[in-house]
């Protein structure tokens, strides 16, 4: 295995020291036993002096450390008996002192110190002064970091706190702060020394040696949030100011990122809202380097935390300004931070408005003016590439859809289409969609045609082609999708208020009226659904109406409809158009509009003639028609007879004779609606039957020419089914003896040896019979009409 | 007989005592041979007052030409006229408020001593001597004018230093409490280390010997400070071997003591600066 030289020669270096340590230690501990002073104090100083090495990385310093720190323990408890050694603590404070290195001298006067204090000889606040002190003497960076680990390790149990038997007579809380701030102070300025220590070392390894050690500085700022004299007023006034000099003068990337991120993480959240302008007076000043917007992030999250924990601390939100300090901050900070990414800007802005929503949800006016601050850094700027800077843009307008649930709050914020201006077309529909999915996910109505102006602006990209959209790159999938969307959306758009109903569908067709020949398909049918929704309304409310100038009549609103859908057809989409205008000749129908209906019937025949050729299209919609019409009442008969005759004309033009006798049978129900008023020709009844079966009847011999076997006999068992309808609705053309006749030729024809059985037809025939069994036999009048028919 | 056993043995035994000795403080005294003994301890204007007592050997009678005891190089006392002594006699001596203005002294190239020296003169052959040496220890006041030394350095360029010591005149027991203030750092500093030097030269003019000898080697420093530091200094001084500055004793010598700032570069290059300080011996209360 190959290992580098330098990690290899570490291990050696720190078994080294281990063993160093270890031997000093050995004898430490024999003159322990015989309470030998000079002794102990030789070999403790001989072990410490294994601390003196500069060979090792932080990692394995550290392990050395705990070695020694291990063996200070015991020191510790030796110095405490004096009648162990006979040796006043103060002059054994004098004697540790006389140790001509510095480092072994300094963690002795720790250990000595400790021991001090607790005699109470001296207050424990001059000891800890001189303590802190004297460890100026250490300026090697791990070396230091380590011996004022030291001190801080043994000092936090003895600070001089209120309510501590350390505490003096006076004020001292003073001093068990100033000892942790100087303590403090001088490890952070070690700890960013370490940056220019050792030549040769790879920055980045530097950096992550450094990063190890980074918790040693930020201990003392834990330390300080637990000093219980620390009230807001003192860390107002003395303790956060001064850990801010140092943050700021440092001027080193790593240690302020950490640092901020440690005073966010340790201190009450009521002491960061009470200092919020000090705190963040500090942020433009840190270097560009520095990863605010996480700092920034954090801050506000606890913040919002807070705000969320009781509805007591509110007040206090409102009174320290709390939102607008925060903007401003943050402006200063991206203003500051010129090299600062624009998604970093925005985070921060998303980061804000996370926090205004969760702490002033009452306050829309905030979040436009985020959104205006966030308008104002992308204005004059080309539209976003950053794929990471989009992506938060998507979030910062996705929050307060979100929060509020609602788009029409969304729609009220002047900002919101600024913003989205600034998206480039494929991040504007991502938002787009969001907005959608936001409405239906929510079942938010859009109740006014202004509203219905502003989402349409809002998902302009969805609605129409925006300059520059590459139209052949895109997804068929996704537009399918898109386009679905829009078209649910459309269905939210309502107001029970005929009138502004109106407005909003008119509002809504000028919007998808621009969507060219792709979108048309998907959004029109549902803006005709929806206009047809409102005419039924106004159908049921007709007798109100009466006599009151309304706009809003059905009339009108077929007027718009038919515009609607003869867009459709020159998309062209005829299929769709088709089914559109006989919706509408329906909804006409039910709003007595004779002349309405008549046209749109006019309209979709014109289209069945001229646009739709294929003939699978013809038969569905040659069916449709058939349909449609069989349920119209509003024609006089002229009318009536008009398309009831093209209808039928059309049936028997289809191409394939199967068809042709499908759809004239089919027509046989346009000559008798079983209504009360209903038309009952049952001669055009029986015509159209007979039409059908002669049909049939040239079809099957079609099929014997060219195949050479007979078909089916389906097509004469559907007519022996019609036949049996009427039969029974009591249509005196159709006899039970021709019922008969049918039955006996379609038995012939399975018979016949020509005929191959067929999986369809034979059950079909089968259970027709036995449909004619039952009846006659189930008893009754109707059982007396089947009489005659033998089975 | 007896006048072979006379040539070869000293005809009687002479010992010095002093009136005091039990009370008397007793110091250790190297002596050349090495041996380090406990001598008493006077200091200047202090009566030094004690016997000598002298006793044949073997009971014989001896003849001399008298008896004295002088303090070396100052004063003789006569204790006796010349004749004969028969048996052991012991003579009273006394040197009253003798002054004595400087110290014992045990240098490298000088040594200063106190020695009683009793003398039997005799005839023809030589005289019986006998010496005992005590050691004189002078105590001053507190200096009434006590200043800090304070000083600003540097290497061009290089390094830049603020120096001060807070007096300039220290006890033997003393602590030298000061602070090193760096006012600009260009070199990649080891550590920074205090030492106490003495200087001790001895004759005059051409013939001038100097000697220096570093006593106490104190690191102050770990690693490299940056501009702005501000090292403290503090430096007991009692674990070391130092006596008080001594200023051209009698013409034939000075001892002075210096501090020297060393600083230790990465190359192990050492810049320093030397500050004289004087040391003073403070009556011990």
């Amino acid at each position: 295995m190959m290992i580098p030289d330098g990690i290899e020669d570490e291990e050696k270096w720190l078994a080294e020291g281990i063993a160093g340590i270890q031997h000093n230690a050995f004898y430490m501990h024999r003159a322990l036993d015989a309470n030998n002073l000079r002794e102990v104090l030789k070999y403790s100083a001989q072990m410490l002096s294994e601390l003196r090495t500069s060979k090792l990385s932080p990692h394995k310093y550290y392990e050395l450390y705990m070695r020694a720190f291990d063996e200070l323990r015991k020191l510790e408890m030796f110095f405490k008996d004096e009648s162990r050694h006979g040796v006043s603590i103060v002059d054994l404070y004098e004697l540790v002192q006389h140790a001509g290195n510095i480092l072994p001298r300094l963690y002795l006067l720790c250990t000595v110190g400790s021991v001090y204090i607790k005699s109470k000889e001296a207050p424990a606040k001059d000891v800890l002064k001189d303590l802190v002190e004297m460890c100026l003497g250490v300026q090697h960076p791990i070396r230091g970091l380590f011996l004022r680990c030291y001190l801080a390790q043994i000092s936090r149990d003895k600070l001089p706190d209120i309510g501590s038997e350390y505490k003096g007579d006076s004020d001292t809380v003073v001093d068990a702060v100033d000892f942790v701030l100087q303590n403090f102070i001088e490890m952070n300025k070690l700890w960013v020394r370490l940056k220019h220590q050792g030549p040769g070392r790879s920055r980045e390894k530097l950096e992550k040696e450094r990063s190890e050690l980074r918790d040693l500085v930020g201990k003392n700022l834990h330390v300080l949030s637990q000093i219980e004299g620390v009230d807001l007023e003192m860390y107002k006034d003395t303790v956060l100011p001064r850990i801010l000099e140092q943050i700021v003068n440092c001027k080193d990337d790593l240690s302020q990122y950490y640092l901020m991120d440690c005073i966010i993480q340790v201190f009450p959240d009521e002491y960061h809202l009470q200092t919020l302008e000090t705190l963040l007076g500090a942020c433009p000043l840190l270097q560009p380097t520095v990863d605010i917007k996480t700092v920034l992030s954090q801050l506000m999250d606890r913040l919002s935390n807070y705000a969320a924990s009781s509805t007591d601390v509110l007040p206090e939100f409102l009174r320290v300004e709390a939102f607008a300090k925060l903007s401003s901050a943050i402006g200063r900070v991206i203003e500051a931070q010129v090299e600062m990414p624009i998604v970093g800007a925005i985070t921060l802005y998303v980061s804000l408005l996370t926090f205004t929503l969760r702490v002033h949800p009452d306050r829309l006016d905030y979040v436009d003016q985020v959104l205006g601050a966030c308008v104002k850094k992308l204005s004059g700027k080309p539209k976003l590439e950053d794929s990471k800077a989009k992506k938060q843009v998507v979030a910062l307008l996705s929050a307060p859809l979100e929060k509020y649930k609602d788009i029409v709050m969304a729609l009220t914020l002047s900002n919101y289409p600024r913003v989205m201006d600034h998206l480039d077309n494929e991040t504007n529909k991502v938002m787009a969609m969001v907005i959608i999915q936001s409405i239906l996910k929510n079942t938010s109505c859009i109740s006014t045609a202004d509203q219905v102006e502003v989402l349409f602006e809002l998902i302009k990209g969805l609605v129409k082609d925006l300059d520059g959209t590459d139209v052949e790159e895109l997804d068929e999938e996704d537009f399918k999708e898109e386009q679905n969307s829009v078209a649910r959306l459309i269905h939210m758009l309502y107001n029970d208020d005929p009138e502004e109903m109106l407005k909003i569908i008119c509002a809504a067709k000028k919007n998808i009226m621009n969507g060219g020949p792709k979108r048309l398909p998907f959004t029109v049918p549902p803006l005709i659904l929806s206009a047809l929704g409102l005419i039924r309304r106004l159908q049921g409310r007709e007798g109100d109406l009466t006599g009151e100038e309304v706009p809003a009549t059905p009339k009108n609103i077929f007027q718009i409809l038919n515009q609607a859908i003869e867009a459709l057809t020159t998309v062209p989409s005829p299929e769709l158009a088709l089914r559109l205008y006989l919706e509408c000749a329906e909804a006409a129908n039910d709003c007595d509009l004779e002349p309405v209906a008549y046209e749109f019937f006019t309209q979709a025949f014109v289209l069945y003639e001229e646009e739709i050729t294929d003939s699978k299209s013809q038969v569905t919609a040659i069916h449709l028609i058939i349909g449609t019409l069989q349920r119209m009442n509003v024609f006089g008969v002229e009318n009536r007879d008009t398309l009831t005759h093209k209808a039928t004309g059309y049936s028997a033009k289809l191409l394939k004779k199967p068809d042709q006798c499908r759809a004239v049978y089919a027509c046989s129900h346009l000559f008798w609606v079983d209504d009360l008023d209903g038309i009952k020709d049952g001669e055009r009844v029986l015509l159209c039957l007979k039409r059908a079966l002669r049909i049939a009847n040239a079809a099957q011999q079609m099929i014997n020419i060219t195949r050479g076997s007979s078909g089916p006999v389906t097509l004469f068992v559907e007519i022996l089914n019609k036949y049996l309808y009427f039969f029974e609705k009591g249509n005196p053309q159709v006899t039970s003896a021709a019922i008969q006749a049918l039955i006996e030729l379609i038995t012939t024809e399975t018979k016949s040896d020509s005929t191959a059985p067929d999986a369809v037809s034979d059950p079909f025939f089968a259970s027709t019979l036995r449909y004619i069994q039952f009846q006659k036999q189930k008893g009754g009048a109707m059982s007396e009409k089947y009489d005659s028919i033998k089975v | 007989m007896d006048f072979l056993v006379g040539a070869f043995k000293p005809p009687c035994n002479v010992s010095i005592s002093f009136v005091d000795t039990k009370t008397r403080k007793q110091v250790p005294l190297k002596k050349d041979n090495g041996q380090t003994i406990m001598v008493p301890l006077f200091q200047s204007q202090e009566n030094i007052i004690g016997e000598v007592l002298i006793e044949p050997t073997q009971g014989k009678k001896f003849e001399h030409n008298g008896v004295k005891i002088e303090l070396l190089g100052q004063i003789v006392r006569e204790l006796d006229v010349p004749g004969e002594l028969f048996e052991r006699k012991t003579y009273q001596f006394e040197f009253s408020t003798v002054e004595m203005p400087h110290e014992s002294y045990n240098g490298i190239n000088v040594r200063l001593r106190y020695i009683l020296k009793v003398t039997i003169g005799r005839n023809y052959i030589s005289n019986i001597v006998e010496c005992q040496d005590f050691v004189v220890r002078n105590f001053t006041p507190p200096p009434s004018i006590n200043n800090s030394i304070k000083m600003e350095v540097g290497i061009e360029d290089c390094l830049h230093i603020e120096f001060e010591y807070g007096k300039s005149k220290y006890h033997l027991k003393d602590v030298i409490i000061g602070k090193i203030y760096f006012l600009l750092v260009r070199i990649k500093i080891k550590n920074m280390e205090l030492e106490i030097r003495r200087r001790e030269s001895t004759g005059s003019g051409p013939n001038t010997y100097v000697e220096t000898e570093t006593l106490a080697k104190f690191e102050l420093m770990d690693g490299a400070p940056v501009r702005g530091e501000s090292i403290p200094v503090r430096l007991f001084l009692s674990p070391y071997e130092l006596t008080p500055t001594y200023r051209n004793i009698n013409n034939k010598f000075s001892v002075k003591y210096y501090l020297n700032l060393v600083f230790v570069d990465e190359e192990d290059r050492r810049y320093f600066k030397q500050q004289e300080i004087t040391v003073y011996r403070l009556l011990e209360s």
